[in-house]
């Protein structure tokens, strides 16, 4: 049976109905901050034990791939937020458009990273694979340098992999929007989906600076 | 809370052009050498900035603003659970005089 926007029993209007809904997918994205920032964690505890290696590993990382790839992440999460705007104005072919958009936009980025993995190959910087941080570097260099690029792989793999799932979901999005499914009544999909993508998004603003972005002068 | 709030495209496109304008800002500060007045400030400035552009994101792009006060609450929980774990660790961590 697909949902309309009908009111359930348990609720006695239809915005306590939407609230609750949005107040799950945040419970939701609660338990992901904390997972990320466990991450996040082990991060803040490396970077503060050898600041020195950390930033001359972040310096070996193409800084224009990041930042073409964090406008391109946050111009995803505009079209995310319009596709939102076009089902609530109840806009029914706009969504589609906007969806599409978002999804080229997520695999624009996941084509950049992928460039990126390719770099790090090329140059032996992936750990436990062949890993020679620079010609002549000591073993203790090398290993610490081994600890960044095993954060930049965990924390940008684990983001990766929720745009994966990301787009998953718009491709499904997709699909019902083509059915004309989401109405103003009814289009809590989108608005949990926009909750997702965005929070995604909010990951990144945050890999970017760290990972890209230490000491660069 | 009665009526639903739609927000406009024309502040999605506003906070979008805000987010850019802080990325170059980034990026513009990543490269002057800023630790030379006081020693952390490169990422104190780039933390601040990522947490204005978060903050832009949650409030306007997922409708924070907007949301209920019990949302908001849950949303201000997940920063403090985070905060705590930073924090506690962090002074775990850097306290321990035999590492």
């Amino acid at each position: 049976m697909h949902r309309t926007g009908e009111l359930f029993g348990q609720f006695e209007t239809m915005e306590q109905q939407r609230e609750s809904a949005s107040l799950g997918m945040w419970v939701f994205l609660v338990t992901e901050v904390l997972f990320f920032g466990g991450m996040f964690m082990t991060y803040t505890l490396n970077r503060s034990t050898y600041p020195g290696i950390f930033a001359e590993a972040s310096r070996s990382i193409a800084l224009l791939l990041g930042a073409v790839n964090t406008v391109v992440l946050i111009g995803s999460s505009l079209t995310m937020a319009m596709a939102v705007w076009a089902s609530q104005a109840g806009k029914k072919k706009l969504i589609p458009i906007f969806l599409i958009a978002t999804l080229i936009l997520g695999f624009v980025f996941l084509g950049i990273k992928a460039v990126e993995y390719h770099d790090k190959y090329v140059e032996h910087h992936i750990p436990g694979l062949n890993f020679r941080f620079e010609p002549g570097a000591d073993v203790a260099t090398n290993a610490h340098a081994q600890l960044f690029f095993s954060l930049y792989f965990a924390m940008t793999g684990l983001h990766a992999l929720h745009m994966i799932i990301g787009a998953g979901l718009l491709f499904w999005l997709l699909k019902e929007s083509l059915k004309e499914r989401f109405t103003p009544q009814y289009n809590t999909p989108v608005e949990l989906v926009g909750l997702y993508w965005h929070f995604v998004d909010i990951v990144w603003i945050f890999l970017f600076p760290l990972l890209y972005l230490i000491d660069r002068h | 809370m009665s009526e639903h709030h739609i927000v406009s495209p024309k502040i999605y496109f506003a906070i979008f052009g805000a987010l850019m304008l802080c990325t170059g800002l980034t990026i513009w500060a990543a490269e002057v050498d800023l630790n030379h007045i006081f020693s952390g400030l490169n990422i104190i400035i780039a933390l601040v900035i990522a947490t204005l552009k978060a903050s832009l994101v949650v409030l306007f792009f997922m409708h924070g603003k907007y949301s209920s006060r019990r949302t908001q609450m849950v949303i201000i929980c997940s920063v403090f659970w985070l905060a705590v774990m930073l924090f506690m660790t962090m002074s775990d961590y850097l306290s321990r005089a035999w590492s």
